[in-house]
């Protein structure tokens, strides 16, 4: 799922000055689960927007919406009469869902969370990277562990020799990937797969090679 | 409003299995506290939002006490733990709204604690005091919310 947190009310009130009616938008999926920009969520940066409005007599009037998904038109069509009633939107969703906003209506859309990561709940209340959504997927070769996100160097062919006691020396908070990677491949008994060298990473399939499309003719009409 | 003259409206969401029943201790025993405290019992802090604060804050009250089991104490395992970090953020949003992040404070209280419940009132209510009246009382516009299933 794609892990996000909220920005600051000082940041958020800061964006929204000079605006008066504004809608803050939740999103039900995954800034949902990942505790950012729910329905939950939503009751509270509004609150903290009257607040902060009130204290500042910035005079904002804040209403509060939550739709299943902002980054899908069947979902999106729901918050239209909202839109409508306001001067502007907070969306509490991710980067898709903000401009997925931004797209369908004349009104400024802003952005009330930073999108960090693909990632997964690790344990309660915490979340890890697992994915950069590189466009060429080469977890088959690590045991089911990605090194190109979870190695802090990228490394195809490592590991760098720089860990500490299975840390890893550029982020000591998290562990060492190829330590990981190692370890999985030996208990399923394909240790084998590290002799081989891997080419270089053709960066080209992802974000390095231009904004991405995915068109699949056999769906269109 | 002066603050020597302000009475403040403090609202004490107490855990149904210990701080309760330590204000029910608290008359039994014929303790005297202020009338500022509007007790609202919860089946366990846990049950308590961030959500919840901000409301009661929007809607006037001075001060928030969340009094829970003591820690380990919890009849649900955790529940004052999760209240405690709740309460912990509810703070740190105060604070980056501009309120004083004093304004709400957790304790832990168990049911036979009735005389420290009185003290922890007592100072509350002194905490506010010096704060003064919380600037949004009768400012905050009804909340609109609509939810779309």
């Amino acid at each position: 799922m794609i892990v996000a947190q909220r920005k600051s009310i000082p940041e958020i009130t800061e964006m929204l000055d000079g605006h008066k009616k504004i809608l803050v938008l939740g999103c039900g999926t995954c800034v949902t689960v990942c505790l950012a920009g729910g329905e939950r969520e939503v009751g509270i940066i509004s609150s903290a927007l009257r607040i902060s409005s009130n204290l500042k007599n910035m005079e904002f009037e804040v209403e509060e919406l939550t739709i299943e998904r902002q980054c899908d038109n069947i979902f999106i069509e729901k918050a239209a009469d909202a839109i409508s009633r306001n001067d502007v939107v907070l969306s509490l969703g991710c980067g898709a869902g903000v401009q997925a906003m931004a797209e369908r209506f004349d009104k400024p859309v802003y952005a009330g969370l930073d999108t960090e990561f693909i990632g997964i709940l690790e344990e309660r209340a915490t979340w890890t990277e697992k994915c950069i959504s590189c466009g060429k997927c080469v977890l088959h070769m690590y045991g089911g562990i990605c090194p190109v996100t979870r190695c802090a160097k990228h490394m195809l062919n490592g590991p760098c020799s720089g860990s500490k006691e299975d840390r890893c020396e550029v982020r000591p908070d998290r562990p060492c990937a190829w330590q990981l990677i190692y370890s999985r491949l030996k208990t399923i008994g394909e240790l084998d797969k590290l002799k081989e060298i891997k080419a270089p990473k053709n960066w080209s399939y992802g974000i390095h090679g231009g904004s991405r499309i995915i068109i699949r003719e056999d769906h269109r009409v | 409003m002066s603050n020597e003259n302000f009475q403040p409206v403090i609202i004490a969401f107490c855990c149904q299995y210990c701080s309760y029943s330590a204000a029910d201790l608290a008359g039994s025993m014929r303790l005297q506290y202020p009338p500022n405290v509007r007790i609202v019992r919860t089946p366990c802090t846990g049950r308590l939002e961030v959500n919840f604060f901000m409301k009661a804050f929007e809607n006037g009250a001075d001060g928030i006490l969340v009094a829970g089991c003591l820690e380990g104490g919890c009849h649900f395992t955790e529940g004052n733990f999760l209240a405690k970090g709740r309460v912990g953020y509810t703070q740190t949003i105060l604070y980056e709204s501009g309120l004083e992040f004093e304004r709400i404070r957790m304790i832990n209280i168990s049911a036979a604690m009735a005389r420290p419940f009185v003290d922890q009132i007592n100072d509350m209510i002194e905490t506010v005091k010096k704060l003064g009246p919380n600037p949004l009382s009768g400012k905050v516009q009804t909340v609109k919310e609509e939810i779309v299933v």
